[in-house]
């Protein structure tokens, strides 16, 4: 599973940085690195763009898994630059972020948009497969989630705005309850599609979703 | 309390429906001359609810002005805007005004209207809101709590006859039959001989089935919906038929076709009646009805 970040305009970026002249970088070493928005490259990217604005960047690190406990040893060991800094720029997905603001008292800046869990289904494919709804009906939907392949996250079958196994919203995009259909008839298991699924229950895993062990 | 669009449904008769599209803005006179036009030619009229996902008057709004004219109004739900507990509370508002036929929808994604930012709601489908309708008319609601006063409709579905593959849409048909769907309107069809072969399907179960008629205005409205519009095919010799009309020919010839098909389904008694869609153009309705002798 992989958090999957787009980099926000820079223009954003550069609107939240307004403030700050001195900046320090975090990047992530585990999926923004994969999905080529927080890794090493950026990051030296991303510093000569601020140094392009006339930013003083203190310092930079890729810590290797920024949502891990570990980001506040890294933190602490790069403690004289993060201390020069004015605020830090995190080139993380959010749950990163979320780390780094839980270790640092200075004013933490998001550089990416966290858009969703997803798996590489191919190399530089990543796919959202699950939208993290707390019912799992994958058993009963050939594996394929209808909340997360359906654009409208239907449960009881396709909507009238199917055609040829395609998505009103993309004819690019495979429909959802297509897909589950042919492969649940495969499987022989078509009888599965004719069982109703009554209206989800959106406290399944109530927010904020918190679990303690 | 039976409506008089399920009186209608089940004296036996040729129904007739078609549609009123509410305005963007509050100057409903077209509307309401629409209503006006067409509330006693047909047994009841539709009010789309913010059709193909563009913000409009409320479908509610418009059931009520055909309520007061006198007219008997389909309120078209869908669940794209509303959860479920603004779904139950304009279903209890409609019951209240008189208003006892619904049409149950998923509704077109929002990215395909006028607010593409918005959030798609969904929190029910088209199943769960046929269901939900039954439930409130035994007197509770979605929560399980007891209503001081159920609802009473006539609640109807879509179906798209013309959908490939076909088989899931059938799957649905029948899951939305069983959740209590008592009427169906389908997607506009052209293709008899394939809505044959659905309806012999369709009438293994105890629905009234109507046909979608969508009024084609030309041939290249017919090619736009066939490349763009799921579920809609226009027959290559209808779309001859209607470039070979010659110049500001092109909608009489659509008016023909479609009163040729209504009264086609009519003769070979292929269904229970028909649905017609004139797309803004309700005013063409008479017409149409008029090339179809009814």
């Amino acid at each position: 599973m992989r958090s999957i970040t787009r980099q926000k305009p820079f223009t954003e970026i550069e609107e939240s940085l307004k403030r700050f002249n001195q900046v320090y970088i975090i990047g992530c070493g585990t999926c923004a690195t994969m999905t080529k928005t927080g890794g090493i490259d950026e990051v030296l990217e991303m510093k000569e763009r601020l140094e392009g604005l006339e930013k003083a960047v203190t310092g930079w690190t890729v810590v290797p898994i920024a949502c891990d406990g570990m980001t506040d040893v890294t933190i602490k060991e790069n403690e004289r630059a993060v201390r020069k800094a004015g605020c830090i720029l995190v080139m993380a997905c959010a749950l990163g972020v979320h780390r780094v603001t839980m270790y640092t008292s200075k004013p933490v800046i998001p550089a990416l948009d966290t858009l969703y869990m997803g798996v590489e289904e191919k190399p530089g494919h990543f796919k959202e497969v699950c939208a993290q709804c707390g019912q799992c009906v994958l058993g009963e939907t050939a594996g394929i989630c209808p909340l997360t392949a359906c654009s409208k996250g239907l449960l009881n079958g396709p909507c009238g705005g199917t055609n040829n196994g395609k998505c009103e919203v993309d004819k690019e995009k495979d429909c959802a309850w297509t897909l589950i259909y042919q492969r649940l008839k495969l499987q022989g298991r078509l009888d599965l599609m004719r069982k109703y699924h009554p209206p989800k229950n959106h406290q399944a895993a109530p927010r904020p979703k918190h679990i303690k062990l | 309390m039976e409506s008089r669009f399920k009186r209608a449904l089940n004296s036996g008769k040729f129904v007739v429906t078609c549609e009123v599209g509410p305005p963007k803005g509050t100057n409903i006179e077209k509307m309401l001359h629409h209503i006006d036009l067409l509330k006693y030619r047909v047994d009841a009229l539709n009010v789309t609810d913010h059709q193909s996902s563009v913000m409009r008057f409320p479908s509610l709004g418009g059931c009520l002005s055909v309520k007061e004219r006198g007219g008997e109004p389909i309120l078209q739900m869908t669940c794209r805007d509303r959860n479920r507990l603004a779904l139950q509370a304009d279903l209890m508002l409609a019951h209240t005004r008189g208003i006892n036929n619904v049409l149950c929808l998923t509704g077109d994604a929002v990215v395909v209207g006028d607010h593409k930012e918005a959030k798609g709601v969904f929190d029910l489908d088209s199943v769960q809101l046929l269901r939900a309708v039954r439930q409130m008319e035994a007197g509770e609601d979605l929560a399980g709590n007891r209503l001081d006063g159920a609802v009473s409709f006539c609640a109807g579905a879509v179906v798209c006859p013309e959908a490939k593959p076909i088989e899931p849409q059938l799957i649905k048909f029948e899951k939305k039959v069983e959740a209590g769907a008592e009427f169906f309107q389908t997607q506009g069809i052209y293709d008899l001989d394939n809505f044959a072969n659905f309806m012999q399907h369709a009438r293994q179960f105890p629905v009234k089935i109507l046909a979608g008629i969508i009024l084609l205005t030309s041939a290249g409205m017919a090619k736009y919906m066939n490349a763009n519009i799921p579920g809609i095919f226009v027959p290559q010799n209808l779309i001859d038929e209607l470039a070979s009309a010659g110049k500001g020919q092109a909608l009489q010839k659509g008016i023909e076709i479609a009163g040729r098909m209504i009264a086609a389904i009519k003769k070979e008694k292929l269904c229970d009646g028909v649905h017609i869609m004139a797309i803004g153009r309700e005013e063409l309705v008479l017409d149409i009805l008029r090339a179809a002798e009814i």
